[in-house]
């Protein structure tokens, strides 16, 4: 078959809803546009460890320790499961790592803003899982079946964390004046970010129409966002917080984008620094692992 | 000895077991989202939830005996350095990987035996929670050993590095396995284990360990640590500092 006709064949599948796998056919744009997406969904999750994991040690309470250890680790998790996904589509994990250690590979900005109260727990929680809620949820209907399964287990994980995220939020709102502050300051700071992960406006998105085509994406940017301000706007009523006023800074996006967010180097370079403390383990498992087979031969 | 009013010796001896949890899982903690590969941030959380998981259940249990009224969270984030019975051992800092593994194969060679001991104890809810905690220890044995394992018998920098992890670690073991005066009492009251015989089965696993990672064991020292008695090195007190932050800032508020 020429490629026209695979071209052809590819999209009348896509047209039917049908499921892509690993082994069939697809068009290398197809291929290069899910590795890049889902490998900087991989990423985001294994930065995204970071902010949260600043406040294990510091946890209020045990319960809220655990609640927090098992959400860091659903994320390491979920970074496993969308790394094995994109290894389907003919990379490996270890150059998608490089790329994430060497600067080139992008991850959700979100990440690259820090937490420095035990509010932000909450609001990462409430806000940013409820932002990944909306634009993951559209992605259990993806047309590339490891992604779409991988999300739907996902997905049931995430809408967990955005509750214990609105359960601090609550007992913060209910607390003290100066807890009532802390969560107020957080709501301040996560905000617009949260907004900004929804990608830009439609009119300036790159990659939206082609990844609607391929029934990768099902909403616009713009579609998802409105819905989160609908869904979120009551929840913040119901803890008497005020919502920001204002509009979306969207040079901040950019920057932040661009690696000049307020902690782009800190979080590159714990990823660099375990990965770089991490290399004698490495190596001796490897080593180990290759003395055991050697053994194994030398006993046939 | 009700659930309620239980001896001071028995109140103590349960939060040794607590203390050892929390002290432990705290600084596992510190490690997630830094492991040496993904697997590894996965391993070491999952231990670490086991045992703060334990810790609750031993607190709680410790904070009835009292009588008091004091919960989990009054024992763990409202007790002062010297207030906690934690095992030396388990206070000290991650250091490299090879550390963090030595650590948790000592304090893991030490719990399952201990465990499995306690599965009899006349203190029913103590029984209770060491029959759920020894499943959680046989696996954080398995997962501490089979990396000393490779470690030991990888390249020669992991040898070398983790056997200075486990010369530096060994002199913290040994009040794990000698019993003192509430150790005796408890153990002939039924309640608590005798550590003689846990020291067997804790010298078993460790020579195997060792002898498959073709590590040397220490030689023992004279100096004497007794955490469980609450007089610690310099680490805890920097670690409860950054535990107990938040509840020490903002008294009685609710979380």
């Amino acid at each position: 078959m020429d490629t026209a006709a695979l071209e052809a064949r590819f999209a009348a599948r896509i047209d039917a809803d049908e499921r892509i796998e690993p082994k069939d056919w697809m068009p290398d744009a197809y291929r290069r546009a899910l590795i890049r997406q889902m490998s900087q969904h991989a990423h985001s999750e294994i930065v995204g460890m970071l902010p949260e994991g600043n406040w294990i040690t510091r946890a209020p309470t045990l319960k809220r320790k655990a609640i927090l250890m098992a959400k860091v680790q659903d994320e390491g998790g979920h970074g496993a499961y969308l790394y094995g996904a994109t290894e389907t589509l003919g990379v490996t994990r270890a150059a998608l790592i490089d790329e994430l250690l060497a600067g080139s590979a992008k991850y959700s900005s979100i990440f690259n803003y820090p937490t420095p109260t035990w509010a932000d727990v909450g609001a990462i929680g409430w806000l940013v899982d409820g932002a990944a809620i909306m634009n993951q949820i559209p992605l259990c209907r993806c047309s590339y079946g490891p992604y779409a399964r991988a999300m739907v287990r996902i997905c049931k994980e995430e809408s967990f964390h955005q509750r214990q995220g609105y359960d601090i939020m609550l007992s913060l709102a209910r607390g003290t004046l100066a807890q009532r502050r802390m969560a107020q300051g957080a709501l301040d700071r996560w905000w617009w970010p949260a907004l900004m992960m929804f990608g830009p406006p439609d009119a300036e998105s790159k990659h939206s129409a082609q990844s609607m085509r391929w029934k990768v994406k099902r909403f616009t940017n713009d579609e998802l966002r409105e819905r989160f301000i609908e869904f979120t706007v009551p929840q913040a009523e119901f803890l008497g917080l005020e919502i920001p006023r204002g509009t979306i800074d969207w040079s901040e996006f950019h920057e932040v984008l661009n690696g000049n967010g307020p902690c782009n180097r800190e979080r590159l370079t714990a990823r660099r620094h375990a990965h770089e403390q991490g290399r004698w383990v490495r190596e001796a498992a490897l080593a180990y692992a290759e003395k055991q087979r050697s053994r194994q031969r030398e006993a046939v | 000895m009700s659930a309620a009013g239980g001896s001071s010796s028995h109140f103590a001896w349960v939060l040794r077991l607590a203390d050892t949890n929390l002290v432990l899982a705290q600084r596992l903690g510190e490690l997630i989202g830094h492991a040496p590969a993904l697997e590894e941030d996965l391993g070491l959380a999952n231990t670490a939830l086991d045992l703060l998981g334990q810790a609750r259940l031993l607190l709680t249990h410790a904070g009835q005996l009292e009588g008091k009224g004091r919960d989990e969270d009054a024992l763990a984030f409202l007790r002062e350095e010297s207030e906690f019975l934690n095992a030396t051992l388990v206070e000290q800092p991650n250091g490299d990987f090879g550390d963090t593994i030595v650590r948790q194969l000592l304090f893991d060679a030490w719990q399952v035996p201990l465990y499995e001991r306690l599965t009899l104890s006349r203190d029913p809810g103590l029984a209770a929670i060491a029959a759920k905690g020894v499943k959680e220890a046989r696996y954080h044995l398995r997962y501490s050993a089979g990396w000393v394992v490779r470690l030991g018998d990888g390249t020669a920098e992991s040898r070398e590095r983790v056997q200075g992890s486990l010369e530096r670690l060994w002199p913290f073991t040994a009040e794990l396995l000698q019993a003192d005066d509430i150790d005796r009492e408890m153990h002939a009251a039924g309640i608590g284990a005798d550590l003689a015989a846990v020291r067997g089965d804790w010298e078993r696993q460790v020579a195997a360990t060792l002898a498959e990672a073709t590590l040397e064991r220490p030689r023992d020292r004279p100096w004497r640590w007794y955490g469980k008695r609450g007089e610690h090195g310099e680490h805890l007190g920097r670690l409860l500092a950054q535990m107990q932050v938040l509840q020490r800032t903002h008294p009685g508020a609710s979380w």
